[in-house]
């Protein structure tokens, strides 16, 4: 018995050292160590990793959103302005220099107040994409913003009016079509970069549904307008949760840079409650058995543990005359 | 020898087969129609450019179906053969709507509209304009599958109360 | 034909048709297993049981999987895991079965190693026992390609690859095996047939045969000692309790059985708490990007229990590399032959075999770390280190078992 104990500890040892170091250690040593920021948008990371010629330019407009975040806002005066934003931003807006305006109804509630701030005073700069726009801001699709809404207490009523009307409850699947959806496919999820994909009829004489057709003609034309503007399709996000691991998407998000330097991909600004629904979401189509693993799991465990007791009782009864 | 060395044998075993029922449960439901299969099970037809005694053919679960509106003088003759149970009135109208599948061995009949009746191929079964069988061997009519009236649009799949009563008086069977 | 009376039971009728006591007795109650065993004896009837659960949770797969490059990377990923109920069980099953298959493999050929298990008369038992190795590659390999996910189809084209032989440049059988310029749908399709018909058959023909080679050596037991079977049958027949602990075996069923039973219970305790709880192991992150034969992926390995073999091809040159490659998938089938020492027991006993083992073991599990490590700096360095002592090892079994002392 006690020899049959060591022989065990030899092969759980064995056992252990070697999934410590095909998995454990070699992740460790494969990737990259990015620091998280919390989600808090300062500029830190930007103005750190930035070449020598743009540091300075980083520091300055950090510095002067900090100035205005700290200026008190008048939603009811950052309402009449926010008609400027609206005039993008609207229900079935259409693509506009590469990208579709995102649907802002949830705005105050997923993105964080200092980025907003930041996103409207130099969306490249907010982004985090300015190396994209060696012509200056205005050639960024949201160019155009820092002509229209450009004083420090407009901006800073403008952010209030979101925070204080453009906030409420959002559900999982409306955080990730308003902040990743007009970009990234979710195909599991049924979503395009276009939204729900609608429900269609094919003919009955002839197997052909037009209105699909239609549709997919829509979306291919969206995606090569998304591919041109950014060098290449977005990847469909149905199982990057499966596909990475969360500290990765969990500085992607704060700073796509970080992850992924020379990358396309704009920062999106989510504050911490905003990124939470956004990877539920994730979880929902990338991980959909969770809920049922955790229901089955205590009794399939629970159902081998007996079966061991059990065994062991008949073991011994076997074996009990035998030495 | 001692009765505890069997006895912990077939508890074991005993314990065994009701994991074995578990797993036999959870196969089980590995083998149901997937939701999306199930999710798709509704389909909506629109009555409104049906012509008289002319045969429709829609599809519903991948069945046929047939929907044939009715003459005035075929709504005569199925008042008269007291069928007129089985047709679906939406306004002044009646229309035939059932599964295009012969009741005997699941063959398509085919309609003949000078006849006003189908006649399965399969094996000689025969029906009137209201899917009704007048020669077997079909044991009875054609199926009418559960349906719910929308305006002029039937939604495929709900039981609206109409559908009800065809079942709880027995013009139909549940498809 | 023969004369049957009439039966007076089932087992009877059926005794008189097939035999069946006849069989019980060949299979079970007097299929003599020393007493002197621990429980990495057990292994066998774990290795059996998990391949029957391989065999179960693969059938359900099969029932939704599409072999189309199209098809498979949803079928497996949207079909099965979110439509299908239980699929998301099966295909969890079906990833930790196939990597913990090796690891009781790896154990079991260790312990096969360790007390000297191939030799005198026992040398077909380790070859089979090999060759079940290598069709169990091939079947772990094979299904790892049908998610048709990035891993699967680099994973594809790198080992196809192999085939090229380096500079003799074979590049038609390249394109052969694939039946295509690159790993795609006639590849897929050829690589299904395989996992799912071809190597299963192979492997059960395979797991009989080795059922085969054990019947007459018998299987060994802890100390390596020459056990007289007849002797201590007839004392177990007896039944006596004295008797019975004189002699020094034990029939298969239900004694035998009783053990391995509760071996695999605690064996499936630590299963499906992989399942449930930590499944993320045997399902590599990179395969859950779809195929993509324009972008290899930043690291690219092939699962833990290809590393070191991995190991030994990547730290050479091309050519060497493969030939390296190529010796340390067969080497192990020569053990029986290589050990020149007329002892069968257990390392410890063995002197400077008990320190080759022990090396072996640790060499083959620093191949295995630097299998999976990018080859950079240092470790590309203990890889190679690690790659020649492999060999050396093997080069030096004849010579310190020929100056073995018999015992």
């Amino acid at each position: 018995m006690n020899k049959e104990l060591k022989i065990l500890g030899i092969v759980a040892a064995f056992t252990l050292v070697l999934y410590w170091g095909v998995e454990p250690f070699a992740h460790s040593q494969m990737h990259k160590h990015v620091e998280g920021h919390n989600f808090v948008y300062d500029g830190t990371a930007d103005i750190e990793e930035a070449s020598k010629d743009k540091k300075e330019a980083k520091k300055k407009f950090w510095s002067e959103v900090k100035e205005i975040a700290k200026l008190k806002g008048d939603p009811v005066a950052g309402e009449a302005t926010f008609a400027m934003c609206a005039g993008c931003h609207m229900d079935g807006a259409t693509n506009m220099g590469g990208v579709t305006p995102p649907s802002l109804d949830h705005a105050g509630a997923i993105y964080d107040k200092n980025f907003l701030i930041a996103l409207i005073k130099d969306p490249a700069m907010a982004t985090n994409v300015d190396h994209k726009y060696p012509n200056g801001t205005m050639s960024h699709p949201m160019g155009s913003i820092t002509t229209m809404v450009n004083t420090p207490q407009d901006i800073a009523n403008v952010v209030a009016y979101l925070k204080a009307k453009k906030a409420g409850e959002v559900t999982p699947k409306e955080a990730f079509k308003e902040a990743c959806g007009r970009c990234h496919a979710n195909r599991y999820g049924k979503l395009t970069q276009l939204g729900e994909i609608p429900k269609t009829k094919s003919n009955i004489k002839t197997g052909q549904d037009i209105d699909r057709m239609k549709y997919d003609q829509k979306v291919a034309t969206e995606q090569n307008a998304l591919a041109d503007y950014l060098g290449k399709l977005p990847p469909d996000l149905s199982i990057i949760y499966r596909a990475r691991s969360e500290h990765f998407l969990e500085t992607l998000v704060e700073n796509p840079q970080s992850q992924l330097p020379g990358t396309a991909m704009p920062r999106t600004g989510l504050n911490k409650e905003g990124y939470e629904k956004v990877v539920e979401y994730l979880a929902e189509t990338g991980d959909p058995s969770a809920p049922a693993r955790a229901m089955a799991g205590p009794w399939v465990l629970g159902f081998f543990l007996l079966f061991t007791i059990l065994a062991y009782l008949w073991k011994q009864s076997q074996w009990r005359d035998l030495h | 020898m001692s009765s505890r060395r069997d006895f912990m044998g077939m508890a074991l075993g005993g314990f065994t087969a009701l994991g074995g029922i578990g797993a036999l449960m959870a196969m089980k439901k590995t083998w149901d129609p997937l939701p999306s299969v199930k999710a798709a099970g509704f389909t909506t037809i629109d009555l409104k450019d049906a012509q008289e005694n002319v045969l429709v053919t829609e599809k519903w679960r991948g069945k046929p179906i047939f929907v044939l509106k009715q003459s005035k003088e075929m709504v005569e003759k199925a008042k008269k053969s007291d069928e007129l149970k089985r047709l679906i009135n939406i306004g002044d109208e009646y229309y035939m709507v059932a599964v295009g599948l012969c009741t005997h061995l699941g063959c398509i009949p085919g309609y003949d509209s000078s006849k006003q009746g189908f006649l399965c191929a399969c094996h000689g079964g025969q029906y009137d304009g209201t899917a009704m069988v007048t020669k077997a061997p079909p044991p009875r009519g054609l199926d009418i599958p559960p349906f719910k009236i929308d305006g002029t649009k039937l939604v495929l799949g709900e039981e609206g109360p109409e559908y009800k009563k065809m079942l709880a008086d027995g013009t139909t069977m549940k498809v | 034909m023969a004369h049957f009376e009439k039966a007076k039971s089932l087992n009877e009728w059926l005794d008189q048709r097939i035999g069946i006591n006849t069989l019980k007795k060949v299979m079970q109650s007097e299929y003599w297993i020393p007493k002197n065993i621990n429980f990495l004896w057990a292994m066998g009837m774990v290795l059996a049981a998990t391949f029957g659960i391989l065999l179960v949770s693969g059938i359900f797969l099969l029932m939704y999987y599409n072999p189309s490059t199209d098809l498979a990377f949803d079928s497996v990923n949207y079909t099965i895991m979110t439509e299908v109920g239980y699929g998301w069980l099966w295909r969890h099953i079906h990833g930790v079965g196939a990597s913990l298959v090796f690891l009781i493999i790896y154990i079991h050929m260790f312990t096969g190693i360790y007390y000297g298990s191939y030799k005198k008369g026992r040398e077909l038992i380790w070859i089979s026992g090999m060759l079940l190795f290598v069709l169990f590659s091939a079947e772990a390999f094979s299904g790892y390609m049908l998610p048709w996910g990035q891993m699967s189809y680099w994973a594809g084209m790198v080992i196809t690859n192999l085939f090229s032989g380096g500079s003799l440049h074979a590049d038609g059988l390249v394109e052969w095996i694939r039946g295509d310029y690159v790993p795609a749908q006639a590849f897929l399709s050829r690589f299904f047939m395989l996992h799912v018909l071809l190597m299963p058959l192979a492997i059960i023909g395979a797991i009989v045969f080795h059922f085969g080679t054990l019947r007459l050596p018998h299987v060994n037991n802890q100390d390596g000692k020459e056990i007289d079977f007849e002797e201590s049958a007839r004392l177990w027949k007896e039944g006596t309790t004295e008797s019975r602990r004189k002699s020094e075996v034990i029939p298969f069923s239900p004694v035998f059985l009783s053990k391995d039973v509760f071996v695999m219970g605690v064996y499936f305790i630590l299963f499906f708490y992989l399942v449930f709880y930590h499944f993320e192991f045997a399902m590599d992150p990179v395969n859950f990007d779809p195929a993509n034969g324009l972008k290899t992926p930043t690291h690219i390995y092939p699962e833990w229990y290809f590393l070191w073999s991995y190991e030994i091809l990547r730290p050479f040159p091309t050519d060497p590399g493969l030939v390296a490659f190529a010796i340390a998938q067969v080497i192990f089938f020569t053990l029986p032959f290589l050990d020149m020492s007329p002892n069968v027991a257990p390392a410890n006993k063995r002197g400077a075999f008990h320190i080759w083992f022990w090396l072996m073991l640790i060499d083959m599990l620093v191949l295995t770390f630097m299998g999976k490590l990018p080859p950079e700096g240092i470790w590309s360095t203990i890889g190679l280190v690690a790659a020649i002592t492999f060999f050396v090892l093997w080069i030096s079994l004849p010579i310190i078992t020929k100056l073995e002392k018999k015992l």
